[in-house]
């Protein structure tokens, strides 16, 4: 065993490279696999929201002759696919990347590789069903994918192919990353950090993960009845043979309600992170807002039929599904007062994070409420498949769900990349997203009660809906400027944002304390954690006084290394001034010189282009089976056989191999 | 190495005291029960609702392949010739081999777990390799029953395309044995390492977590053999 001069204890460790395109095809740091998400995510986010402009620009006016009817549908399926799956989910798998082992105070996830494994299924699966523009046949099933139209006998064509394997390689990616942040919470907390001392985005994290394990098997059995069907020919969704015409409807929801919370967790956890910042004050009822999360998870499994209240199951039914729908009311409702009290009587900050966080808890509200209106079954069956749902869903998870991710960005951002992003431009991409989404969405709440249907591709000019229709588009056009606003914010600041820092807002939890952008080991020591908000204990102990699950800041730990005292814990997590280490925009002029794992002797897991090819290897073996409805099956089978031997082979290459040097 | 004060450590000891792969199987397992209550659930719901047979616990009349009875048939005839699809003898022989491979993956456990411990060490009991091998033989022949079973099924007139029974059979019982196939993969995979550098005390965790994989998938049997072939 090799030893180092910094510490006698410790062997050498090699130096990863971190620039250059082979660095990032092989890194298994979760910093930058959370960063290869973001930017992917973002990417994907301009394809949705093009794709929404192009059906805006369509339904403009009556009789709209921007895109025929079969675009149209593509264009909607493609549309609600993106977001959900391209966008909302891997963004917030971003942040879960990013910041869970920094806010528990570890070195990396669990499972290092298995991290790259995700994100590589997630690129490649989303490459995969966007490939199918460009053989003109992109899905065109709606993102739910009602069957019996999507059997073969209505849709002979690729469309549904690329969907349904689409979504199945996606699956995949979700549940690698939540059995290894599941894993990650449970066992790599730092010493002291209890799971209700826990950053409440890591709780809300926590509890996704959760529904993402539970929920997708149930879609993935779905969709493997359906490629069985369509390429096998069984019966399961063939009437004529029996079959129970609302099996898909079943199994779809009780996957897919569970996702509308995995959609909007996320988004909740960050803004709670943000409102106490920017308020200066700890999170109004902490545990309540664990529990109403972990409630409103639980009760998310018992509310599926609600999305099918028109095919009608029986009053009983019905009722029970009512019932249970309108009780999540409660844990949400018990999110948005505990947030209100939050910032009730603090000193309030606004800045860009702050105005979206407030955003969030406003505009989420009104699509809580119009989502309770349509609980209720007689509402609901005026209301079903209208621009009335339309508008609650996107109030949701835009002015909810993406609201509270565009936050999160301008609220990590400086953590991410060491920069501020600028805080004047923030202002202008900020106020015209609030007006654009609120332009776009709340018109449609009434094209929807004047009875104008979802997914039609155009409209006759009599029946009242043009107004509308016109302010939703032209609220679109402004979304689409808001995007390009946000998007040369992140490409200046990038280059010339203003030096962040370790804490530029004067947060209280523990991926403050570290350098901006933190080295590849994360903490040089791994804290010792004594409160729900360490930072806050060290740099304004009045603002924690009365906080529950914290010894006083004054309890230090010394910390021992190689037998020699090395200083307080509380030393190490850099105190800086109560506003923060810097303020936006001001003092410091460069980095923070940080030490390498080399000189630190920390041994960080090797880089490894493996998961990429097991990836890979499996995307293609998905694809393969395109070739069966080209009536190529031999080719198919062979093709099918040889990715598998590929990525078999690449696994055990994988596993086989030490995940760092031994020492 | 030396061992340094916990905040330095390059790996701090896990906050449950589990090592990550333990906690990673049991949220595997998790999503496993998800997956199998969707595919037993749907087998459930469409049990009864064929429209055309090969029925489950009725009776096939090989003789003129015709469902429950044979018309114009002599009375002996149609009791000879009849048998029920779902063979419960047959498949209660492969439900106590499967059984079986439960114990022997616990005794490859424990002879792993206590390698070289007196009354081990020299022992059938102390030898892991043999344990696993067992286990995997009789994960392989419990496969060797579903191909006999898949087959004759084909050749009595059901196939996954037949009816909705078809249907959701073969795909319950089809992905229950793609999991087994896994596991014996899983198991030959550990023996190579046992025959390679021999499993000890040390490497117990790599047999655990295939151990509750494998009895996992026992378990998904018991519930499969008894909803679908005892239950009618």
């Amino acid at each position: 065993m090799a030893t180092a001069a910094v510490s006698p204890a410790y062997p050498v460790v090699k130096e990863h490279p971190t620039t250059g395109l082979w660095s990032w095809l092989t890194t298994v740091d979760h910093k930058r696999i959370g960063v290869l998400y973001l930017f992917t995510s973002l990417a994907m986010f301009a394809i949705g929201g093009l794709e929404a402009v192009i059906m805006r620009a369509q339904l403009m006016g009556p009789n709209g002759k921007v895109v025929s009817a079969e675009v149209f549908n593509m264009l909607f399926t493609m549309h609600g696919t993106t977001m959900i799956f391209l966008v909302v989910m891997p963004m917030s798998a971003a942040f879960f990347n990013f910041l869970i082992p920094l806010q528990i105070g570890a070195r990396d996830v669990a499972f290092p590789r298995l991290n790259a494994f995700s994100y590589w299924v997630y690129l490649f699966g989303a490459l995969f069903i966007n490939a199918s523009w460009l053989f003109g046949s992109a899905p065109n099933g709606g993102w739910f994918g009602y069957t019996p139209l999507t059997t073969m006998t209505y849709s002979p064509g690729l469309n549904i192919d690329f969907w349904m394997l689409g979504l199945q390689i996606l699956g995949v990616s979700s549940l690698a990353a939540a059995f290894n942040f599941i894993t990650t919470i449970i066992n790599m907390r730092a010493p002291g950090m209890s799971l209700m001392r826990m950053p409440i985005f890591t709780w809300m994290a926590f509890v996704v993960q959760f529904l993402l394990v539970l929920a997708f098997p149930v879609i993935t059995i779905a969709l493997v009845f359906l490629q069985f069907d369509r390429f096998f020919g069984t019966t399961f969704y063939l009437p004529s043979a029996g079959a129970d015409p609302l099996l898909w409807q079943h199994l779809f929801w009780i996957f897919g309600h569970p996702e509308v919370y995995i959609l909007i967790l996320p988004a909740f956890g960050l803004v709670s992170e943000i409102l106490p910042t920017f308020s200066r004050k700890p999170l109004f009822g902490y545990p309540v807002m664990v529990y109403s999360g972990i409630l409103i998870a639980f009760l998310g499994f018992g509310v599926w039929a609600h999305h099918m209240f028109a095919v009608g199951m029986g009053p009983i039914a019905d009722s029970i599904f009512s019932v249970a729908t309108m009780l999540i009311a409660i844990p949400t409702g018990v999110k948005i007062f505990n947030w209100i009290f939050t910032m009730w009587g603090g000193n309030l900050r606004f800045t860009t994070a702050m105005k979206f966080g407030i955003t969030l808890v406003a505009l989420f509200t009104i699509g809580g409420i119009s989502g309770v209106m349509h609980a209720s079954p007689p509402a609901d069956l005026q209301q079903t498949d209208t621009y009335f749902i339309v508008a609650h869903f996107h109030y949701v998870l835009v002015a909810g769900s993406l609201m509270g991710l565009w936050g999160g960005i301008y609220y990590y951002f400086p953590k991410i990349t060491g920069r501020m992003l600028s805080e004047k431009i923030g202002t202008w991409h900020f106020w015209i997203t609030f007006v654009g989404v609120n332009l776009t969405f709340m018109p449609m709440h009434w094209s929807g009660l004047y009875g104008m249907p979802r997914r039609v591709y155009t409209y006759p000019a009599d029946q009242g809906w043009d107004v509308f229709n016109a302010m939703s588009t032209w609220g679109a056009y402004l979304q689409a400027l808001a995007g390009f606003i946000f998007a040369y914010n992140i490409f200046k600041s990038m280059r010339s944002g203003a030096i962040a820092g370790r804490d530029p807002w004067g947060a209280p939890s523990l991926e403050w304390s570290i350098p901006s952008p933190p080295p590849d080991y994360n903490f040089a020591v791994i804290p010792q954690v004594t409160s729900r908000y360490p930072l806050w204990d060290v740099k304004s102990p009045a603002l924690t006084a009365d906080v529950p699950h914290s010894k006083r800041g004054d309890e230090r730990i010394d910390v021992d290394v190689a037998s020699k005292h090395a200083g307080h814990v509380h030393a190490h997590t850099n105190p800086g001034s109560p506003q923060g280490a810097s303020n936006p925009g001001a003092t410091q002029t460069s980095f923070e010189t940080v030490k390498t794992a080399r000189e630190l002797g920390i041994p960080m897991p090797n880089p490894t282009i493996r998961p990429l090819f097991v990836a890979l290897f499996m995307t293609l073996m998905f694809a393969s089976l395109l070739l069966i409805h080209e009536g190529k099956t031999m080719l198919s089978v062979a093709l099918i056989i040889t990715f598998a031997a590929g990525m078999t082979s690449m696994l055990y290459s994988w596993l086989l191999t030490p995940l760092e040097d031994h020492h | 190495m030396s061992a340094p004060a916990v905040p330095m450590q390059a790996h701090p000891p896990t906050s449950t005291g589990l090592d990550h792969r333990k906690v990673a199987i049991w949220a595997f397992i998790g999503s496993e029960c998800m997956l199998f209550v969707s595919l037993i659930s749907t087998y459930l719901i469409y049990k009864g609702r064929s429209v055309t047979g090969p029925f489950p616990h009725e009776w096939w009349c090989s003789s003129t392949k015709a469902m429950g009875f044979c018309a114009g048939e002599s009375a002996t005839h149609v009791v000879n010739s009849m048998r029920p699809i779902l063979n419960i003898p047959v498949t209660s022989a492969s439900t106590f081999v499967l059984l079986m491979s439960s114990l022997t993956m616990v005794l490859a456990l424990a002879a792993v777990e206590n390698r070289g411990k007196p009354g081990y060490a020299g022992r059938l009991l102390g030898n892991a390799g043999f344990w696993i091998l067992a286990t995997a033989i009789l994960g392989a022949t419990f496969l060797g029953f579903q191909a006999y079973e898949f087959t004759s099924f084909v050749h009595e007139g059901l196939t996954i395309r037949k009816n909705l029974f078809g249907s959701s059979f073969f795909t319950l019982t089809g992905f229950h044995g793609a999991h087994v196939s896994a596991g014996v993969l899983w198991l030959m995979t550990l023996y190579f390492i046992d025959k390679k550098r021999g499993l000890g005390p040390k490497d117990s965790l790599l047999v655990d977590i295939c151990a509750l994989y494998w009895h996992f998938v026992d378990v998904v049997w018991i519930a499969i053999f008894t909803l679908v072939y005892l239950i009618k």
